[in-house]
C-alpha cells in the first residue's frame, strides 16, 4: 500500500508574533518546524508501515528551504519526499494548494491513503485535506482520532466529535486528516537522522506537475486576506475585598449581572 | 567551545540534547521524586539509535566509540543524571562482552544491547568489597559443563532492570588477584535473584540493587575471556567507562550553570539583577571555566581511549576524578547563587547538587582515582630513572 503525508513547513508557533501595524506574521528569526499537527499524521503512516508493509512518501509545497521538513520525515521513518517547488505555486491559498498537491498524487499513481494533520498552525483552515478528496474525488474523513482497520479496499476510522466520536468506514483511496489523540510521535533515531541526511528529494516544479497555471499560486487563489491582527488582550483583574461571605456575595452579583 | 565533532557526532549531540529537553526535563523532578525507573525514557532512547553508538556496526551498532557515548551520557546529564546512569550502565555491562567476548558472545548479546531492547549492568561490589575489589567472596565453581554461582553483589546500577548481567566472581581463592573470572549471566537464569533496592541521595530515578546468586547455574560457554581474568577485565573495562563518568559529571555541572547563569538575571534584589553583582559574576565566571575545562579534558581522554591507545589508566581517572570534583564544585556554587530558591525542591538545582555526588565515588571513588594516577606517575618516573 502506498500511503502519502501531506507536510507544511511553518513558522514556529510558539514563537510567532504578529507585526501589529501590519497585520503580517513575523517570519525574520522564527525557526522553521514541521506542522505540529503534521507529526501525527507522519506517525500514523509510519505505524501503518510497519504493521501493513507499504511505503510511505511525504509531500510538501514551498520554497526550496522547505525540503527540511522532507528530510526531517525520513529521519523519522517515511521512505521518500517529494517537494513541489515553483515560483508559479508562490502566494497559494487552500484551493491552489490541495490542487497542486493533487497534481502531485495523481503523478504518483498508486496511492491508496492519504493522511493529513487536522490543520496548519498558521493558516489554521483545515482545508486542504478536505480538499484534496475533492480534487481526487476521493473519499474522506477529518479529525481522525483512532484508525480501527485497514485493508487493500477500506478502512475503518474514529471520528473525533464535540460530544464523543463516530465510527466510520470509507472506501479507499481516501483522505483522513488527524488529530492529536491518535498518537503520540516518535522521534527521529540516528539511522533515520543519517538516511535523511544523504536522500535527494525531488523537486516537482510545474513542468514536471503539468499544472493549469490559472489554478497555482496567487492565480488561482480566490481567497483574499482583509485584515489580520493580534486580538488585544483584555486582563483586567478585579479584586473582590471583605470578609468571605461578602466577597462570595459580591461575587454573585457581578456573575448575575454578566 | 568548538571541539571539531564530526558530522556525525555533531547528530548525535544533537539528537540526544533534544531527547533531554523534550523528553527527560519535563518529568525529571517527578522521576527523583517517586524513585521509579525511567523505562519509557529507556525505550526512546533505544528507538531513537543512542544504545548503538558504542557498539560496532557488526554487531548492530552505529561503530561509535567511548566518545560518541560520553556525548549522549553529557547531554542526558544536563536534563537528569539518573536517566543518564541508567543509560551508560548498559555501556558499562557490555564493555566486558566487547572487549574481551567471544565473537559467539559478542554476536549473541550486543544486537540486542545496542537496539536497547534488553539493558546490561555490571556487577562487581559486595557488601565487604568496594574499592578492596579483591576481597569479592561470590565465587563460581566449575561443575561439568557450567559454573555454579553463589553470593551476593551490592549497589548494582540497572539491578532487577537490566536483562544482561557481566559478573566478577571468584574461580580459584588460592590465587589472589589471578583467581577471578568475569561471567555472563542472564535475568531469568534458575538462581539469580534482586534484593533490596536502594534508597538513595540523588540519581534516584535509577536502580541500584542487590543482584543475588544462590547455586546459579550458567553454562561455560558464558565465562568471558580466560578463568583468572576477572580483575583484569574490570579494570579495562572502567578503562572505557571512566570518561562516560566524566562526561555524567560535565552534563551534570553545565545544567547547574545553565540554571544558575538564568535565575541571576532574573531574580532582583537592591533593585537590580543578582548578575549585576560582581561576587556574583565572579562566581559565574569560575563555573564556566572549570566545566569547560572539565569537558576539554574529557572529550581528549574519551578520543584517546578510542584512538586504541595502550596505557589510559591514568588519563581515565583524571577525566572521572577532575570532572566529579568539578561537578560537585559546581553544584553547590549554584544552589549558593539560586539562595534559599536553590535549596527548594521546586528548583532543579538541589537535584543536581545531590547527583553529583555519586561522581566522585563510583566506579571507584576518587581516592582510588588519585591512587592509580599517582602509581602511575610514580612507576613511570621509576621506569626512566632505569
Ligand atoms: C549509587 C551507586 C551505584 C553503584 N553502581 C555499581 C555498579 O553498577 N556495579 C558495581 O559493581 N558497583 C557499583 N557501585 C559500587 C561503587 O563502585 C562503590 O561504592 C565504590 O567503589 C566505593 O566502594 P565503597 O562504597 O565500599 O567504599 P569504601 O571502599 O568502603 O571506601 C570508603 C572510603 O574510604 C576510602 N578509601 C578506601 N580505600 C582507600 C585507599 N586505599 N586509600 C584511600 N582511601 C580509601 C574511599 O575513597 C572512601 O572515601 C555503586 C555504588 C553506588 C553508591
Amino acid at each position: 500500500m502506498h500511503i502519502v503525508v501531506c507536510v507544511k513547513q511553518v513558522p514556529d508557533p510558539s514563537q510567532a508574533r504578529i507585526d501589529r501595524d501590519t497585520g503580517l506574521v513575523i517570519r525574520e528569526g522564527v525557526d522553521k518546524i514541521t506542522n505540529p499537527f503534521d507529526l501525527y499524521a507522519l506517525e500514523e503512516a509510519i505505524r501503518l508501515k510497519e504493521s501493513f508493509g507499504g511505503q510511505v512518501t511525504a509531500i510538501s509545497m514551498g520554497p526550496p528551504a522547505a525540503k527540511e521538513v522532507l528530510k526531517d520525515a525520513i529521519a523519522m521513518g517515511v521512505d521518500s519526499g517529494i517537494l513541489l517547488s515553483d515560483r508559479q505555486f508562490a502566494g497559494a491559498d487552500t484551493l491552489a494548494t490541495s490542487y497542486t498537491l493533487a497534481q502531485a498524487i495523481r503523478k504518483l499513481g498508486d496511492v491508496a491513503l492519504i493522511i493529513c494533520g487536522k490543520q496548519a498552525a498558521d493558516g489554521d483552515t483545515a482545508q486542504v485535506g478536505p480538499g484534496l478528496a475533492a480534487n481526487l474525488d476521493f473519499s474522506h474523513v477529518t479529525q481522525v482520532r483512532k484508525i480501527r482497520q485497514l485493508n487493500s479496499t477500506e478502512t475503518v476510522v474514529e471520528r473525533l466529535t464535540d460530544t464523543g466520536y463516530e465510527v466510520l468506514g470509507l472506501r479507499l483511496p481516501a483522505v483522513i486528516t488527524v488529530v492529536k489523540e491518535i498518537n503520540e510521535p516518535r522521534l527521529p533515531g540516528l539511522r533515520g537522522m543519517m538516511r535523511a541526511k544523504k536522500a535527494e528529494i525531488p523537486l516537482w516544479d510545474s513542468q514536471v506537475l503539468d499544472v493549469d497555471p490559472k489554478r497555482v499560486g496567487l492565480n488561482g487563489s480566490p481567497t483574499q486576506v482583509w485584515r489580520t491582527f493580534e486580538p488585544a488582550r483584555h486582563q483586567k483583574g478585579e479584586m473582590l475585598v471583605g470578609s468571605p461571605s461578602e466577597q462570595a456575595a459580591l461575587l454573585l452579583d457581578r456573575l448575575r449581572s454578566l | 567551545m568548538d571541539y571539531f565533532l564530526t558530522e556525525e557526532q555533531q547528530m548525535i549531540k544533537e539528537l540526544a540534547a533534544r531527547i533531554a529537553d523534550e523528553r527527560i526535563r519535563p518529568v525529571a523532578a517527578e522521576l527523583d521524586e517517586r524513585e521509579e525507573f525511567p523505562w519509557e525514557l529507556m525505550k526512546v532512547l533505544g528507538e531513537s539509535d543512542l544504545f548503538a553508538v558504542w557498539v560496532p556496526e557488526e554487531y548492530g551498532g552505529l561503530g561509535g566509540g567511548v566518545f560518541e557515548q560520553a556525548l549522549v551520557v553529557e547531554e542526558l546529564s544536563r536534563a537528569c543524571s539518573g536517566v543518564a546512569v541508567s543509560y551508560a550502565a548498559s555501556g558499562l555491562g557490555s564493555f566486558p562482552i566487547l572487549l574481551f567476548g567471544s565473537e559467539e558472545q559478542k554476536a549473541r548479546y550486543m544486537p540486542d544491547i545496542a537496539s536497547g531492547k534488553r539493558l546490561a549492568a555490571f556487577a562487581l561490589t559486595e557488601a565487604n568489597a568496594g574499592s578492596d575489589v579483591s576481597s569479592i567472596a561470590t565465587t563460581a565453581i566449575e561443575d561439568g559443563d557450567e559454573y555454579v554461582l553463589n553470593g551476593t553483589k551490592q549497589w548494582i546500577t540497572n539491578g532487577g532492570e537490566a536483562d544482561i548481567y557481566t559478573v566478577i566472581a571468584v574461580t580459584d581463592k588460592s590465587k589472589g588477584a589471578r583467581g577471578a573470572s568475569a561471567f555472563i549471566v542472564e535475568k531469568g537464569t534458575p538462581g539469580l535473584s534482586f534484593g533490596k533496592k536502594e534508597k538513595k541521595l540523588g540519581i534516584r530515578a535509577s536502580s541500584t540493587r542487590e543482584v543475588i546468586f544462590e547455586d546459579c547455574r550458567i553454562p561455560k560457554e558464558n565465562l568471558l575471556g580466560r578463568e583468572g581474568m576477572g580483575f583484569i577485565i574490570a579494570m579495562k573495562t572502567f578503562d572505557k567507562t571512566r570518561p562516560g563518568i566524566g562526561a555524567q559529571a560535565v552534563g551534570i555541572a553545565q545544567g547547574a550553570l545553565d540554571e544558575a547563569v538564568q535565575y541571576a538575571r532574573q531574580r532582583v534584589q537592591f533593585d537590580q539583577p543578582i548578575s549585576s553583582f560582581q561576587g556574583i559574576q565572579f562566581m559565574l565566571a569560575d563555573m564556566a571555566t572549570q566545566v569547560e575545562a572539565a569537558r576539554a579534558l574529557v572529550y581528549s581522554v574519551a578520543r584517546l581511549v578510542d584512538s586504541g591507545a595502550r596505557d589510559v589508566s591514568r588519563a581515565a581517572a583524571m577525566a572521572k576524578l577532575f570532572a566529579s570534583d568539578v561537578a560537585m564544585q559546581v553544584t553547590v556554587d549554584a544552589v549558593q547563587i539560586l539562595g534559599g530558591y536553590g535549596y527548594m525542591r521546586e528548583y532543579p538545582v538541589e537535584k543536581m547538587m545531590r547527583d553529583a555526588k555519586i561522581t566522585q565515588i563510583y566506579e571507584g571513588t576518587n581516592q582510588i582515582q588519585r591512587s592509580i594516577i599517582a602509581l602511575d606517575l610514580i612507576k613511570e618516573a621509576a621506569r626512566k630513572g632505569k
